[in-house]
Formats: structure tokens, sequence, C-alpha cells
């Protein structure tokens, strides 16, 4: 079966769910008790669409401010970025944006781009309307979704989606990209090999001098 | 009045009768208010009303405010310890209750407090008042101000602080935390801890319902010797050819397992303290494996660890943590942490873990010696300690408080800084505590009140004989010290 890896970053501001999305797609349940993540939190998951196998390492990012100086370790080499906002808080979105325009000032290499808005259950508390972040997401060429964590509500669909956009990104002989494509009978948990370590470990500083510095400047007040 | 605190400087704040700084500066080494002697104050400028009033707010805010700001300062009154934190041109960093910002004026007087005594070149230790204490510590860019209704010595309640202040250090790290301060005097350092501050309550709780703290020691997972270096054994082998690995430990339920360290370098107790915090107060950890940046201030002040955590296995929930120096090396730890469970797993580790986990310490009364209710054991080579399980009387919150107080006291003056003592028995009202410190462990009982000296002491010295025959030294303490 061809098989595809991929790696998947979540970013957004704190509190909008992003580890309560990952945790409900991938541990199929949620809690209200979610503690703030530090760092990163990493999680692997498999996707069988037709005849493709899709393999997704995903960074599940800490909001804090704090951490914004570390986000360049886990969207370096990422194929995939889900930038996730809460509709009931617009400086979340805001933030977003924010995310959008650094990942195109420091990723060269082609993105699968999900705009997610969060927390659609408390629809009565609404502030960002699905026109102004549909149009948003058009405009950078994503596809936007809209999700409820605690409702189990279309988180599905974003995991999908970016499944699907690794595939055709895969297919695609005119982009240069990083994913790992192989047939899966002969490669097994291809990631933690030694080869996967070069290919997927992040030690492609020197590569990619902006970001190098990037991680340098950002945060100060 | 405006929310920046420092402006309360202008306000109707005055130290009455303010002896000029620059004459006075030896009478007024520290302002030691003792509640014996309430003259004391006043001689200072400052009655015990006013101060009071001061710290409560209530003389010092706009009127627009005063109900507010009144209302919340009062409702800090009836907790029993409390901690603020500030930067040092007075915004509120952190306060245990109540919001910050509703507590600005109360902050201003803080800062006010400590930096009027810094101008005589000074250094405000603390106050006492009301059966209450004040201490402050100033540290860097941060004042730290605890108020504790409770009989906890100043050496205590200063290393709290201590505590407090290297848990911020390791969330933002000291050269950051320096830098942002002096870029930037009025910086809401909130921003930067936001979600964090839940470490620093976790913390406080920890500090106060575990004797780790006020012994400076780890508690061990009574393991076989034999096992536990299995452990050590497999985590060194799956583990020694990786560069930049500093430390790799494991822990369960607030004991440590084992910790493997390169050759230079060492963790002291107060870093492990962090670490066990950091594990306690996020349920994220076992969720999925996580990639976390920590700061250990007595290893390095000024930079980051990065700390693969992850917990073994859904069965069996032991934290594995491993510290390195680089930032790239997740994927390789990731690696070694699935191979050190395979192996674990294979050669019956994980059983001997969950094993040790469902045996409850032994209670006191199980030892068959007379009146003994608790007792706790600390090695003087190695911090590390063991305490018998707490129960009846001792089996409300508010009973463990009590002895946690008793032993605050009994430590206390075994440790005192001039007087050391070797034995010390204190008849208090509804028990008998004794210390006991021998050449290799220092022991601390709690016995029943009427339990005469003679028979107490005659237990105390029997009690390692029994407590620690055949091999349950070894079990209870880790006295190999694994490398990579």
């Amino acid at each position: 079966m061809r098989t595809v890896e991929g790696k998947i970053v979540v970013l957004g501001g704190q509190g909008v769910g992003k580890t309560s999305m990952v945790v409900r797609y991938i541990g199929k349940m949620f809690s209200h008790h979610i503690s703030p993540t530090i760092g990163a939190s990493f999680f692997t998951c498999k996707i069988n669409i037709e005849d493709s196998k899709v393999k997704l390492q995903v960074w599940d990012t800490a909001g804090q401010e704090r951490f914004r100086s570390m986000a360049p370790m886990y969207y370096r080499n990422a194929n995939a970025a889900l930038l996730v906002f809460d509709i009931t808080e617009h400086a979340s979105f805001e933030s977003v944006k924010s995310w959008v325009k650094e990942l195109k000032r420091n990723v060269d290499e082609p993105l699968v781009l999900c705009v997610v808005g969060n927390k659609t259950d408390l629809e009565p508390q609404r502030q960002v309307t699905r026109e102004e972040a549909m149009q948003y997401t058009e405009s950078i060429n994503g596809t936007y979704f809209e999700t409820s964590a605690l409702n189990d509500d279309g988180i599905e669909d974003v995991f999908l989606n970016v499944a699907v956009g690794l595939i055709k990104m895969s297919k695609n002989p005119n982009l240069k990209h990083s994913l790992r494509v192989y047939n899966s009978d002969n490669a097994p948990n291809p990631y933690l090999d030694d080869a996967g370590l070069t290919r997927y470990g992040l030690s492609s500083i020197e590569l990619n001098e902006p970001l190098g510095s990037e991680a340098k400047s950002p945060m100060c007040c | 009045m405006s929310s920046s605190a420092p402006g309360g400087l202008e306000g109707p704040f005055k130290f009455p009768n303010s002896p000029e700084p620059q004459s006075s500066s030896s009478s007024f080494v520290v302002p030691y208010i003792e509640e014996e002697r309430p003259e004391s104050p006043a001689k200072h400028g400052l009655d015990e009303k006013d101060f009071e009033k001061l710290v409560l707010g209530s003389d010092f805010v706009d009127e627009s405010n005063v109900d507010e700001d009144c209302n919340v300062a009062q409702e800090l009154k009836k907790y029993k310890y409390n901690i603020f934190v500030l930067s040092s041109a007075g915004k509120p960093v952190y306060s245990r209750y109540g919001n910050e910002d509703k507590l600005s004026t109360l902050f201003g007087v803080m800062q006010v407090l400590v930096s009027f005594i810094q101008d005589s070149n000074d250094v405000l230790k603390s106050i006492r008042c009301n059966g209450c204490t004040f201490t402050f510590l100033s540290k860097g860019p941060l004042i730290l101000v605890s108020v504790a209704k409770t009989q906890q010595s100043d050496t205590q309640l200063l290393s709290q602080l201590t505590y407090v202040y290297n848990q911020v250090i390791s969330v933002v790290t000291l050269s950051r935390l320096t830098k942002i301060f002096e870029q930037k005097c009025n910086y809401d350092l909130r921003r930067l801890l936001s979600g964090s501050e839940r470490l620093i309550d976790q913390l406080l709780v920890f500090m106060e319902t575990d004797y780790a703290f006020l012994l400076g020691a780890v508690r061990v997972l009574p393991l076989a010797p034999t096992a536990r270096d299995d452990i050590s054994n497999i985590i060194v082998s799956a583990c020694s050819k990786i560069k930049n690995l500093v430390f790799a430990l494991l822990i369960a339920n607030n004991q440590l397992i084992t910790l493997v360290r390169m050759k230079k370098y060492e963790l002291q107790p107060s870093d492990l303290h962090l670490l066990f915090n950091l594990v306690n107060s996020s349920e994220s950890f076992k969720t999925a494996e996580s990639w976390t940046p920590i700061c250990l201030p007595l290893f390095n002040p000024s930079g980051f660890l990065h700390c693969h955590v992850s917990y073994l296995s859904e069965d069996c929930q032991a934290c594995l943590m491993l510290l390195t120096v680089d930032h790239d090396l997740f994927y390789t730890l990731s690696t070694a942490k699935q191979k050190i469970v395979e192996t674990l797993r294979r050669k019956g580790s994980l059983k001997d873990i969950n094993d040790a986990l469902a045996l409850k310490p032994i209670s006191a009364s199980e030892l068959g010696i007379y009146g003994l209710r608790h007792f706790m054991c600390k090695s003087r080579k190695h911090p590390q300690f063991w305490s018998s399980r707490v129960d009846t009387p001792y089996d409300t919150p508010e009973e463990v408080e009590h002895l946690m107080s008793l032993y605050q006291n009994l430590h206390q003056h075994v440790h005192h800084p001039t007087r050391p003592l070797k034995l010390c028995y204190q008849q208090m009202d509804s028990e008998i505590m004794l210390g006991h410190i021998t050449a290799e462990y220092e022991f601390y009982f709690t016995f029943e009140p009427l339990v005469t000296k003679s028979d107490a002491i005659s237990a105390a010295g029997r009690l390692p004989s029994v407590w620690l025959k055949d091999d349950e030294e070894k079990k209870k303490f880790i006295f190999t010290d694994p490398t990579f």
C-alpha cells in the first residue's frame, strides 16, 4: 500500500482548544480539565484513504506567549499546519493571521493550511463570523472548518482534509516537498529508524537560516 | 487610583515619623516588629494599627475603589498562608488568592516597604505583628512576599519564598527575566507566566503537605536493590550512546525510582522538587509524549533544558523524564523511550514498579513500638527520606496540617542555625515530638502524649535496628549512583 508520511503542526493562541481537538481526534475523548500544554506534545495517527495510507506526526504546540520563540522548532519541515482559533474570541483569530504571516515568511516548502474555528458549542458568544473567517482563509489558499471539540463536531473532517491534502501534494510532480512516500509493505515504522531521524529530525537549522535566527528574535516584551 | 501600583506613592501614604534615612541606617536594621513589644513598631514610625490598615489597603485607596479593594483585601485575611510576587516596580505578578489586579494597592504597599528600607541601604527581611509574619525576599527584578499565620521559622518561610522564585525562574529563566526588566522595568510578567500560575499554586500545596520540602530530600519508591539496578541499567544501556543527555529520571506517584546522570553533573533536591511539581501539575503529560523546556535554577539558571516527558505505558503509570541540552533530540529520545519500555516489560520491571506502587508504606503502629504514631527518616548522605503512613489520629486535613506544623517546629529546633541538636525532646499539648540525629540518618518521631521521656528515647534508639533490618535499608534508599 502506498504510504505517505507527513508532519503536521497545530498552532494558535492559548486556550483555543488545540490540545482538546487533537485529544478528541486521537484519544477519542474530551476532558474539561486539560492543563495548558508546556512546550509541545507529540502524537501519531494513521488514516486510510482509498488506496493510500497517511501517517501523521502531529505536533500540538503550546499557545502561551512564552513558547512563541520555540515554534520554529515545530513548524520547520512541517507539511501541514492547523491554525486554530476560538470563535468566541476575536483576538485569537488575529493571532491566527500572525501565525500565517510567520509561516509564509519562514517556511519555503508547500504547506497544507487549515484554519479551524473551534468552540461552535458556544455559538451565542460568537465574535468571529463564518464569512469573515472563510474570506480570510480563501485569501491564504487554505480550507476553513468549524469544530466543537466538546461535541466532537467536525474534527474528523479537519484531519481527513489534511490527509487528502498531503496525498495530493505527494502526487504532484511539480511540488518539491519533504513528505516521505513509500510502499508500506517493505518499510516498517520508518519515522523512528535512522534514516527517518535525519530526514524528520529537527537538524536542518543550517539549511534554513532565517529560522535559526527567528528562534532568538521575537518574544522580547 | 490607577492600576499602576507605584502611582500609590503620591497618594495619602506617608510614614508619619519616618526617620531620616541618612542618619538612621544603623538603628533601622530590620523593622522587626515583635508581638511582645508593641512599642517597637511605633519606634519605626509605623504603629501597628496603621500598619494593618496599610496592608489591608483600607486607609490607602481612592474613594471610588474603597469598597471593592477593601473587600478583596479583607477576603485575604482569612487565609493562613499567602504568597505575593511582584516586580520591583510594584507590578503584580502573582497572588495565591484573589485577583492580582484587584490588589494593586496592596502590591504598592509591599513595594514601598521594600524600597523604603532599600533607600537606607538596608534589606527588609520580615515584619511580625498580630501573630502574623510578613517575609520579604527581593531577588533580581522580583519581590516575593509571604504572609503567614503559622509557627514556621524565618528560615523555613524564606526557603518557601525561594522555592516560588525558583519556580518562576524555571518557567522563564533568569537571563530572560533580567533582560526583560532591563529593557522595560514596568513589564507585566503575567504575560509570560500565563498558564504557569498553576505550577506555583500546586507547588504551594505541595510544600504544605509533603515533608520533602521541609527535609530538603526526595521520597524514594521502595524497591529491592536488584530490581532497581535492573531499571537503572536498562535506562543506561538505552541512553548511553545519546550525546548531550544530561539526566534521566523515572518517578511514580511523587517518588523517585531511579536517577541516572551524566558524570559531571548533579541534580540538587530543590531542582528535583520542581521536576516532581511539573509532573504533578500537568495532567496533559499523560496523553502524549511531550517536549518541554524547563530551566533548573540550581543546575543552570540561565538556560532551558529540553525534557522528553512520557508515561511508561497505560498499565504502568511511572513517568520517564529525559533531560537534554539539545533541542533536536526529540526523535532520538522518543526511540530510546520505546526501547526502555520494551526492555522493562520483558524483564518484568514494569511489574516490579506496579507492585511497589500498590504497596502502601507501613504504619508506625505496625512496628510494635509502644506509643509511636508516626515517624520519618532522612539519609544524611543522600538527600532522600522515607516516612510512615499517616494514620489516625491524623486523618483529617486539619490534623495533617497540625502534624506538619509539629514537624516544622521540631525541625527548626534540631537544625537551629547557631545551636544544632543531636537529640530534641518536645512535650507538646497532644503529642511528644522527638528528633534524633545519628551518623547516617535523621529521625523524627511523633509519640502519644503520655509516653515517658525515657521510653520515647529508648524506642528512638531501638527503631533503626527494627525498621532497617536486613535489606530494608537498601530498599528504602538509593545508595547507587548510576551514570551514563
